[in-house]
């Protein structure tokens, strides 16, 4: 098995080691191991169905996997003992369909993991609810259910949402793929805004100029398993693997 | 060929949603007229307008037929049961309590009930799911004789003795199945959320019951509005059950009404006199229900 540690720095904040992941018979993850290191961006590109998505909500304990580990800093993640609500303060989540609610504004819906999570006061959490909608660059739909917001604009606040509980790592699942392209952009903004900032990112997305402008690392899955990875540079320019040489044939 | 097509017509149905007794009979999707419904009635019909024509044509021919019959020595059909109206509604006021309690406790337990059937420790969810199905599935009129026969009359509690009256247990027999549809109400509303909704609140470190509570739920009421409301109307027409177990309410009083009159042509006018007060009682939530029904598929 080889070891990724090309971009690991001294102690990666993720690292995910040889996991295995099944729903029943059908095999998803099939021994995948990664590192990232603090502030890296990491993109995940393959074809649907060769588990980029699963492998992203294993890291933060929505599906439980089957053998080998992961660790965010020192927690180990399928630890039986582990306090997953710790877990999930530091880890973020944004996923494909917004996934808002539904019942509360633009505000509440940042508001809400802070007030009933965190248990902070819910002044300061209103001052910052206001600070995350001018970051995502939303201000004045302060009031607006996500029904009367576009879908670029409920993407941000549900980017917003994950950015109040002030996580170390943000997970984006197909951020885009459910938008308008004219839309994308504004979205694609908002996470590169983030990621010069520092944040620690994996992202599960088809936008290759986007992965190619942003990211420091790039994995290519397919089946289950890393077919190859590298940076972005020689990754596009010079794909060593037939599967990813076709893969980006048939993308680009 | 009329026939034919519509039979093609499907009702569009979330797969998750099981509330077969519960459906609309119109689709929100499908705005054809009231009369095109033949074919995909589902198992309850809505009360609509055309019923209080046929009441009120029942009830001009038979009062006509009484008046005919009936010798010249007696009273009139209207002014007996002009007479007797008061007497009556006094029944009717008596079956609107039992649907109200009923219903209260019903919906009380049938939360409870409903929220059990999610739950992620199998012994509660399984032992939900029985109890719901039970009573879900069993007829009414013999929920009702088993509390009329199983429960005591009295309770004696530490010396204070509880009475145990028939209309209470009446009560109790109607608020069973009441509790289990809403159990599945509640259930069916909870499975219609999009899955994404549990994700996200999950991934932001609530709680499962903070899920449950904050997120989940407060979707769910609007959904489960409509048919909540709907049993409310078939649990009004049931309460007349209640009579057959000897309940004072409005059929076991209009049944006396005839015995004192001893005047059998009396019979189709009181019962369909006391038919019209139902219908004009249940036809406002249900017309509201469908109202609201529109309204909802709307968003989601």
């Amino acid at each position: 098995m080889p070891e990724n540690n090309v971009n690991s720095k001294i102690s990666p904040i993720v690292s995910i080691a040889d996991v295995y992941q099944a729903f029943g018979k059908n095999r998803v993850i099939k021994g995948i191991s990664l590192d990232v290191a603090k502030g890296e961006v990491i993109c995940l590109i393959g074809p649907s169905g060769s588990g980029k998505s699963t492998l992203l909500r294993c890291i933060n304990g929505l599906i439980p996997i089957d053998a080998g580990s992961i660790k965010v800093k020192d927690m180990e993640v399928h630890d039986p003992k582990l306090d997953k609500l710790e877990l999930r303060k530091m880890v973020g989540m944004v996923f494909q369909q917004y996934n808002l609610f539904p019942h509360k504004t633009a505000l509440e819906n940042i508001m809400m993991a802070p007030i009933h999570v965190l248990k902070q006061d819910a002044k300061e959490i209103k001052e910052r609810a206001y600070d995350l909608m001018k970051k995502v660059r939303l201000e004045g739909k302060e009031d607006e259910y996500p029904g009367e917001l576009s879908g670029g604009q409920q993407q941000r606040v549900a980017i917003a949402r994950s950015l109040a509980m002030n996580p170390e790592v943000m997970l984006f699942d197909e951020v885009t793929a459910a938008l308008d392209p004219e839309t994308v952009k504004e979205v694609l903004i908002t996470i590169r805004d983030l990621a010069e900032e520092g944040m620690t990112c994996l992202l599960v997305t088809h936008e290759m100029g986007f992965a190619k402008e942003l990211a420091d690392h790039m994995y290519f899955t397919e089946n289950g398993v890393i077919v190859e990875h590298g940076p972005p540079k020689e990754f596009f320019e010079s794909p060593k693997d037939p599967r990813t040489q076709e893969f980006l044939g048939q993308i680009l | 060929m009329f026939k034919r097509k519509i039979k093609k017509f499907k009702i569009p149905l979330n797969p998750k949603h099981e509330l077969a007794v519960l459906l609309s009979s119109r689709s929100s999707l499908d705005p054809a007229p009231l009369k095109d419904q033949k074919g995909r009635q589902p198992i309850l019909a809505r009360l609509r307008k055309v019923h209080l024509v046929w009441l009120i044509s029942i009830f001009s021919v038979s009062a006509f037929a009484a008046e005919v019959t009936g010798g010249v020595d007696q009273p009139s059909l209207i002014k007996t049961i002009f007479l007797w109206t008061p007497f009556l509604l006094k029944g009717f006021g008596f079956n609107l309590l039992i649907s109200f309690i009923s219903m209260a406790i019903g919906t009380l337990l049938g939360a409870v009930l409903g929220v059990f059937q999610i739950s992620l420790f199998l012994p509660v969810r399984l032992s939900s799911k029985i109890l719901t199905q039970f009573f879900r599935n069993s007829p009414w009129l013999v929920l009702l004789f088993y509390c009329m026969f199983m429960l005591p009359f009295e309770i004696t509690i530490g010396g204070f003795i509880i009475p145990f009256p028939d209309w209470i247990k009446a009560v109790i027999g109607l608020s069973l199945p009441v509790m289990a549809n809403v159990s599945e109400i509640i259930r069916g509303a909870i499975n219609s959320i999009p899955s994404g909704q549990w994700e996200s609140a999950e991934s932001l470190a609530f709680t499962r019951r903070q899920q449950i509570w904050l997120i989940i739920l407060p979707q769910c009421y609007k959904r489960m509005l409509p048919p909540w409301m709907n049993l409310y109307s078939i649990l009004t027409m049931a309460t007349v059950l209640a009579s057959i177990v000897g309940v004072e309410e409005v059929m076991s009083l209009a049944g006396q009404v005839l015995a004192a009159d001893g005047r059998p042509e009396l019979l189709v006018p009181i019962y369909s006199f006391v038919l019209a007060w139902f219908f004009i009682y249940c036809y406002p939530i249900a017309k509201l229900t469908l109202r609201l029904e529109k309204k909802y598929a709307l968003k989601t």
